[in-house]
């Protein structure tokens, strides 16, 4: 017979580890990388798999020369990093050697630089993405125009596709009203019929994968609702006080970076707040200041800028609000 | 259905041993019964090398505040009195016991008739459960006779009855209730008469409904026992969870039940305080159940305390699996790994799982990733996460200060904890810190 | 022009002085008077804070010192006699000449390797092991081997031996702070004079169980037998509760003691390598090699040269 084993209770264990929680989050993002492909063509799978392969690979090398620790990256959280990078780009031929500097930042930066998995203050795959858009703006915001439902040639790069946000704040800035310009149908917005990053376009495919994590309960509705929630009233608002300048809060809501960054990039674990109280605080403050640097700031789009603005307070949230105590 | 409000698991049930009607182990050949069988000081030995002893003889008197009285489960001569390294190879004062035949004493009513009148008042009954050694069973081992003598200016206004169960594995209560319901019925109105209080509530996890109907329906014949059906929800059967669910009362931080008008006591002890009171029998038996679901059977037995681990595993299944990989004495949220199984069990003891190797070793430890499960799993609504980083950067001052001492230490927290952190035996570190802390400031 | 340039001036100035009468006001008020002793016998104390002196850090030391005025039951052993004069020097007082001393490690490094019952699974953490059971070896007073002096020491002084499970002390790096025996909960380490040439004799064991027991526990036990006691000249050993225990300031390291052990439990260390007609030295046992095994498992027999 074995020696016996001796440990403190409990002696069980629950059946969940990080391991799946990561292939589960990249079993979620997999309708939305679909209808990318659907849209964009072969460029998308490419931008893909570059930013998942150099992620992936920044994180082997950094562990096994600098860190000297062993690799972690079958855990998948640097799939999914990758994957949210690319989700966070233009679908362009051009994209595939910036989407790899994109993802030295993220995870070199954005993650191993604090230690690695659950120690990172900010969403790495948002730190490489503001990185790339600061450093290659014009790359950055270079669409490639939407292909029919499956496109027929299969490398899309022409430049003249815009996304619906760029259009407003370009027509806005112009002086001209918002009935005036010409936008996509919302029918076409919510399959994802739109121009834009390659994740973000189809608010459909992103609700199948965010209806997924909270059958799993990886994340919990509190994030995504007050941050979908708290933008909708806000444009609403401002919508009913002068609908030519501002943008209806449905459209609102479904085009630029919302559902991708409410459902998947501000639930992020680690660099959310832990009690619900205080991923209400969160969801709430991202939902204002996307709405606020979309209206007034100079970016069309200001999910990623809001996102990072809120993972900073989360330590103060974290501090701040606690879970409420048994007879208290 | 009843549940308490905040946190808590749902761990894998496997009741496996639920059919397996109580057997009788028979009694091996030499007894040690340790001295130090329940919650505080040690009894104290006052028989002596060579002397006779009878079933039920008092071998060890209760001589400190909290104690409670040892008495021989076997007849036969005295070996000698030393120590005797217990489940956990700790050395503890013990008495050892040739057996010799089954003599009981005489005032012991071994008649099967079911006797239910009781007119003892409530100060003979703490009186007669302090001789007869009644400690809870429930796992904490408290003295009964403490528990129930009430404290002056405090009134007890609910009994509880805990009969949740809701540990996995174990199946002794359950088996209990469902061969001995009338007599748990007579014990939980003599505990009734005790208190003093109007009625007492029985709560069992709705996984039992067998149970639960033969409890309603035994329950009839009696005044004032409700049986409460609860939710399956661990940790259901810890005391502050149990009175908020029935009650909706809370019990604060630092305080005893009796201070939110509650007593808690388990099923089992009511058998026990039972046949202590109407049979004047010691508490010299456990029910046992023996599972794993390595083991070729299951079983539940009687055993007379101070029988080995190893005597109870050879009659129950001859030898231990060969892919054993722990043998815990307790349930698998709360209970404790056993190392020496030549140890004598002790009053209290619920049960001897057997654990596989590979279910039995823990999981590497990675990385914490704020996911939060460990908070919201909580009953007690503390941050085991913050505890973990507290300790481990050796900050007992601020632990304190969050509380780690409301812990109840069920087990939630690395239950859920994906990253596989070992959270309690943190949390159990620090509270043993800020305790040796504030012994120290005082 | 000319005006900007006199106003932004003359603002800035006021301000300047403002703010300096204000921070001088605050600064007399909260004033805190401290003897500047302190800040010199602070400066000459090593520094490391680690604690053997009982005080918070070396600062608290150095408060202390002070405010005693002399240095009865005051020691900063990392320091050692050296500082220990500076310190005198500077408070005008006398001090005693201590001993140099050094951690020992009082378990048998045979212990575990040979007798290991159970395989601990949980926190790495000797103080929590400790409240579970009786460790992996089954020695209810023995090593647990998780580390707990390793993490306390400052000065990088004592390592786990992988081999063993046990922590080994090097004397060189060994400061006697007294760390790792305060964070040791079953008292296994001991702050011992390093001795004459550095040569030291202990009882490498604390087991206070009887002698049966303690024997099953480790083929290397005291039991408490008392030849050692016996065999003494100078009665530097005596025995409670079943333990031997060498008095180091009586011991004169004549090492008939660990001849005498039958058990082995007595170490002797910085003695040069025995001659030739040494009787028994304590390295080599000559005893048949003894393996714990149970029934089924797969045994390598060990090369008997």
């Amino acid at each position: 017979m074995n020696l016996l084993n001796v440990s403190g209770s409990p002696h069980v264990h629950s059946d969940e580890s990080t391991k799946q929680i990561m292939w589960r989050v990249n079993l979620a993002l997999v309708p939305a990388l679909l209808v990318a492909i659907c849209f964009f063509g072969v460029n998308a799978l490419l931008v893909s798999l570059v930013s998942v392969v150099s992620c992936v690979l920044f994180q082997w090398l950094i562990e096994k020369f600098i860190l000297k620790q062993p690799t972690t990256i079958w855990d998948g959280s640097a799939i999914v990093t990758g994957l949210l990078l690319a989700f966070n780009v233009p679908a362009t031929a051009s994209m595939l050697w910036i989407v790899a500097i994109g993802a030295l930042v993220a995870i070199g930066i954005g993650k191993m630089s604090f230690g690695g998995l659950g120690k990172n203050p900010f969403n790495p795959a948002l730190v490489g993405r503001v990185f790339l858009l600061i450093s290659f703006p014009v790359q950055m915001t270079t669409w490639p125009t939407v292909g029919k439902w499956f496109p027929t040639q299969l490398m899309t790069d022409a430049n003249s596709g815009a996304t619906p946000l760029g259009i407003i704040k370009e027509g806005v800035m112009n002086g001209q009203s918002i009935s005036s310009l010409n936008l996509p149908s919302l029918s076409e917005i919510f399959l994802g019929h739109i121009g834009g990053s390659m994740g973000e376009i189809s608010a459909l495919a992103i609700l199948i994968g965010a209806i997924y994590l909270l059958c799993k309960k990886i994340i919990s509705w509190h994030i995504p609702v007050t941050f979908i929630g708290s933008a909708f009233i806000f444009s609403g608002i401002l919508w009913l006080i002068n609908p030519e300048t501002y943008l209806d809060p449905l459209t609102t809501i479904l085009t630029g970076g919302i559902m991708l960054g409410a459902c998947f990039m501000a639930t992020d674990m680690v660099t959310s707040p832990m009690a619900k109280s205080g991923q209400l605080i969160f969801g709430l403050g991202c939902g204002l200041l996307t709405i606020i640097i979309r209206n007034w700031g100079s970016y069309p789009e200001g999910v990623s800028f809001a996102i990072l603005i809120m993972n900073s307070v989360t330590p103060l949230l974290n501090r701040w609000c606690k879970p409420k105590r048994f007879a208290c | 259905m009843k549940t308490f409000k905040m946190g808590g698991v749902h761990p894998e049930e496997n009741k496996i041993s639920n059919d397996a009607a109580i057997e009788i182990m028979p009694v091996g050949k030499q007894m040690v019964v340790l001295m130090n069988q329940h919650l505080g000081a040690p009894a104290t030995p006052v028989v002596q090398k060579g002397d006779k002893v009878k079933v039920g003889q008092l071998i060890g008197e209760a001589q400190a505040f909290m104690c409670a009285n040892v008495h021989s489960p076997v007849s036969g001569t005295v070996l000698k009195i030393d120590t005797c390294k217990d489940a956990f190879g700790i050395s503890k004062p013990a008495v050892y016991i040739n057996v010799e035949g089954d003599e009981w004493m005489e005032s012991i009513d071994r008649t099967p008739d079911i006797k239910r009148e009781c007119t003892l008042e409530p100060k003979e009954i703490v009186a007669k459960l302090k001789e007869m050694g009644i400690v809870g069973l429930g796992g904490a081992t408290f003295p009964a006779h403490i528990k129930y003598s009430i404290p002056e200016g405090k009134k007890a206004e609910y009994l509880i009855i805990n009969a949740a169960e809701c540990e996995p594995y174990l199946t002794s209560d359950y088996r209990v209730m469902m061969e001995h319901a009338e007599e748990i019925c007579i014990g939980i109105s003599i505990l009734r008469r005790a208190l003093g209080v109007p009625n007492a509530y029985v709560g069992i996890e709705s996984n039992k409904p067998q149970a639960i109907k033969h409890m309603q329906e035994t329950a009839r014949q009696f005044e004032g026992i409700v049986i409460e059906p609860l939710k399956v929800k661990y940790p259901q059967g810890a005391e502050k969870q149990l009175i908020n669910a029935i009650t909706g009362r809370k019990v604060p931080s630092g305080k005893l039940p009796i201070d939110v008008g509650c007593v808690v006591s388990n099923i089992g002890t009511t058998f026990a305080v039972y046949e202590a009171i109407q049979k004047n029998k010691p508490l010299i038996e456990n029910i046992l159940t023996v599972t794993g679901k390595e083991l070729p059977s299951q079983h539940n037995y009687k055993v007379r305390i101070g029988t080995t681990y190893n005597e109870i595993i050879s009659h129950s299944i001859g030898q231990l699996p060969e892919t054993t990989g722990k043998v815990i004495s307790g349930g698998t949220m709360m209970g404790k790994a056993v190392v020496n199984l030549d140890a004598p069990t002790v009053k209290g003891n619920a049960s001897v799982l057997v654990i596989g190797e590979k279910e039995a070793r823990r999981a590497p430890e990675t990385n914490c990733i704020r996911c939060g499960k460990c908070m919201h799993a909580c009953p007690m609504g503390l941050e085991p996460y913050l505890f973990s980083a507290l300790v481990r950067t050796g900050k007992t001052e601020e632990a304190k200060e969050h509380n780690i001492l409301d812990c109840i230490e069920c087990g939630c927290c690395f239950f859920s904890c994906p990253a596989n952190k070992p959270l309690l035996d943190e949390i159990r570190l620090g509270k043993n810190r800020v305790r040796a802390m504030m012994a120290a400031k005082k | 022009m000319t005006n900007d340039i006199l106003i932004a001036v003359i603002v800035l100035g006021v301000l300047g002085i403002l703010f300096a009468v204000v921070l001088y006001i605050v600064a007399q008020k909260f004033k805190v008077l401290e003897d500047p002793l302190i800040d010199e016998v602070a400066e000459v104390l090593p520094g490391a804070n680690c604690g053997g002196c009982g005080k918070a850090g070396c600062r608290a030391f150095a408060e202390a010192c002070v405010k005693q005025g002399n240095m009865d039951g005051l020691r900063c052993a990392p320091g050692g006699n050296a500082v220990m004069a500076k310190v005198a020097e500077l408070l005008g007082c006398s001090v005693e000449q201590g001993e140099p001393q050094v951690a020992v490690v009082r378990c048998n490094p045979s212990c575990k390797g040979a007798n290991r019952r159970s395989n601990y699974d949980g926190l790495q953490s000797c103080a929590f092991q400790n409240t579970l059971y009786t460790g992996e070896s089954g020695c209810p007073f023995g090593c647990l081997g998780c580390g707990d002096c390793v993490e306390a020491c400052q000065f990088d002084a004592i390592h786990i031996d992988p081999s063993t499970g046990i922590p080994v002390v090097d004397a060189n790096k060994c400061t006697a702070c007294g760390a790792c025996a305060k964070a040791c909960p079953r008292r296994v380490i001991e702050i011992r004079n390093k001795g004459r040439k550095e040569r030291r004799v202990f009882v490498s064991c604390v087991n206070k169980e009887k002698g049966a027991v303690a024997r099953k526990s480790c083929d290397n036990a005291c039991i408490g037998c008392g030849k050692c006691e016996k065999v003494c000249p100078v009665s530097a050993i005596s025995i409670n509760d079943n333990l031997s225990y060498i008095d180091f300031t009586k011991c004169i390291a004549c090492r008939k003691c660990v001849v005498e052990c039958p058990t082995h439990a007595i170490h002797d260390v910085g003695f040069p390598a025995p001659a030739k007609k040494a009787e028994a030295p304590a390295e080599a046992p000559q005893e048949p090699i003894k393996v714990n095994i149970t029934v089924g498992e797969k045994v390598e027999i060990p090369a008997n040269n």
